[in-house]
């Protein structure tokens, strides 16, 4: 490779590690609808894959944060689980649905608390163990309060957050077939809501000068083990918050609820542009990763491709996205 | 100059177990003075910065500040008193911008509602000023630090240590990890610090660095004050031979 052709290279790494992730969504958008004009486009399917992704968005929003931090949160889908179950057992058990609808975030917070507390105060050597030990912990506490088996039907207005469909009537006219999910407006709320907390508050800042550099962030005199608390309390909530919404959306709890959906979590944050060694990633870029895996999924689902090739598609963009990374780091320090 | 003591030590020593890190070291700092410490390793100046700084506790002996004798718990005890210290590490995170690395953990806010954001306008002000005022050049105030060269990111560290109007400053090693050509450029900003009126001590092993920038030099032998000088008054081969424990 001559010399002009290598900093041509390397001028548009930054270009495609800022806009790289937008431009594969377009594509895959612009493939999918040549392969299936008719289907992939149409507003059902749209609204099916936005559905599909709200509760798994929860997760990686979550993971992010944590990720931030240049830790783990391998809990996540043990969380989503246990939240499910704890809103089926007090909706089981006749509590009204505004209760019900508050245990399913309490639980996540409560489960997200206490990784933290693992985390900091008792000095596990790394995340990776304690929210690993966690997984194992919550799903069975899970199937410990249930039984082991699938709790269904729950009341009208918890199913409404996963399932419920804002009319388009005004727009589309009487009677219209067209409408707007309502865990997309939530997802699209709780995103915002993150967006402003991760970049315009200081707590936001000194997550990611954690990422960057504990020791800094120390020596600044920030209390490093209470914002690692608060950041995994608050990727927990999410989980919770991603329980509930996955509560409306099946009308049920059972227990596979969530079954590796951590890896899928990790998974759209890495895909999304965020670096696993901690400090770097957006919030958009979140959003980005997560409609990745779900585009892919309902694409590959459409062309009737076998959920083993979509397994090998997916391992080989995460690989691909980290690559990006590596690469990127090594122009960072050749300077 | 001699009028004005902003920092005094007296008969300091610091005792880890049967080790003596410092026996009875006296060390003073007028305000706007650039102060020298030279020795040999182990010979205590990086325990005395840290009795300094408030992270040891000294065994014996006291400080003053402003002439008032105060008792260090932590180093946020020293910094409420105008004493700042950039560490060997830098301590700054490579991710953030200067302005953010500036202001970590001290970031101008305002009010909306009952919420606290940051004020980035603010922010950005407050760095370029402050920058200017040290006329350190980069390129931009939102230039992330890993972008920077290593005498970018120490002048970004000092930038931090003084961006609170701090009265002292210590310097552990300023100039060591430095390329050449950036080693003036530090050396310029300290001078600078002296000009604004900022007291500095200045560890290093240097001769060049010493020669340029301070008014006084001491040498500390085996925990102990060995020898002290108006820069003016003595010599690089001089110097050289305290570090070595030799006196005339």
């Amino acid at each position: 490779m001559d010399k002009n052709q290598e900093s041509l290279f390397v001028r548009l790494i930054p270009f495609f590690e800022r806009y790289g992730i937008l431009l594969l969504i377009l594509i895959m958008i612009a493939v999918l609808h040549l392969l299936q004009p008719d289907v992939f486009l149409s507003w059902r399917n749209v609204t099916n894959i936005f559905k599909q992704v709200s509760w798994q968005s929860m997760l990686a929003l979550g993971v992010f944060m944590v990720i931030v931090t240049a830790g783990i949160d391998l809990s996540v889908g043990s969380i989503i689980m246990l939240s499910l179950m704890g809103l089926a057992i007090a909706s089981k058990a006749g509590m009204p649905w505004y209760v019900v609808m508050l245990v399913a975030p309490a639980i996540g917070f409560l489960c997200g608390m206490f990784n933290g507390i693992g985390i900091t105060l008792l000095r596990m050597p790394h995340p990776f163990i304690m929210t690993l030990g966690t997984l194992y912990i919550f799903r069975g506490i899970g199937n410990l309060i249930s039984g082991g088996v699938p709790i269904t039907g729950f009341a009208e207005q918890i199913r409404v957050i996963g399932n419920g469909k804002i009319k388009l009537d005004a727009f589309f006219g009487e009677g219209a077939r067209e409408y707007i999910p309502t865990s997309l407006i939530l997802m699209i709320v709780i995103f915002f809501i993150f967006w402003v907390f991760l970049n315009h508050t200081r707590i936001g800042k000194w997550i990611y000068a954690i990422g960057g550099n504990p020791g800094a962030a120390r020596a600044a005199g920030i209390n490093v083990d209470r914002i690692l608390i608060i950041v995994y309390t608050l990727c927990g909530f999410l989980a919770g918050i991603g329980g509930l919404i996955l509560a409306g959306r099946t009308n049920s709890a059972y227990p596979n609820a969530g079954l590796q959906s951590e890896l899928d979590a990790i998974a759209a944050v890495i895909i999304g542009g965020a670096s696993f060694f901690g400090g770097r990633g957006t919030v958009l870029g979140v959003f980005a990763g997560v409609m990745i895996m779900g585009i892919l999924r309902n694409g590959l689902n459409l062309m009737n491709v076998s959920v083993f090739w979509q397994q090998v598609l997916i391992g080989s963009i995460i690989i691909l996205a980290v690559y990006i990374d590596v690469l990127r780091r090594q122009l960072a320090t050749r300077t | 100059m001699s009028d004005h003591l902003v920092l005094e030590a007296k008969s300091v020593s610091k005792f880890f177990g049967t080790i003596t890190a410092l026996e009875n070291v006296n060390l003073q700092l007028n305000k706007g003075e650039v102060l020298g410490v030279v020795g040999d390793n182990g010979a205590g100046k990086s325990t005395l910065m840290k009795v300094l700084s408030g992270l040891y506790k000294p065994s014996e002996g006291s400080l003053f500040f402003d002439k008032e004798k105060v008792t260090l718990s932590s180093p946020r005890d020293s910094q409420n008193l105008g004493l700042e210290m950039v560490y060997q590490d830098l301590a700054l995170a490579g991710n953030l911008p200067i302005g953010d690395n500036i202001f970590l953990g001290r970031e101008p806010t305002r009010k909306v509602g009952p919420f606290n954001f940051l004020d980035h306008k603010k922010r950005k002000q407050l760095t370029e000023e402050h920058l200017a005022k040290l006329k350190i050049n980069v390129k931009s105030a939102d230039q992330k630090v890993e972008e920077l060269s290593g005498g970018q990111r120490q002048a970004v560290a000092i930038a931090r240590a003084t961006a609170f109007n701090a009265k002292i400053v210590l310097m552990d090693e300023p100039t060591a990890a430095l390329a050449v050509k950036e080693v003036g450029k530090v050396l310029d900003l300290i001078l600078n610090l002296k000009k604004l009126g900022v007291s500095v001590i200045v560890i290093s092993h240097r001769m060049d660095d010493i020669f340029t920038v301070c008014d006084r030099v001491m040498a500390l032998f085996q925990g102990t004050n060995f020898a002290e000088s108006e820069l003016r008054n003595t010599s690089r081969d001089e110097v050289i031979g305290w570090i070595m424990g030799k006196k005339d």
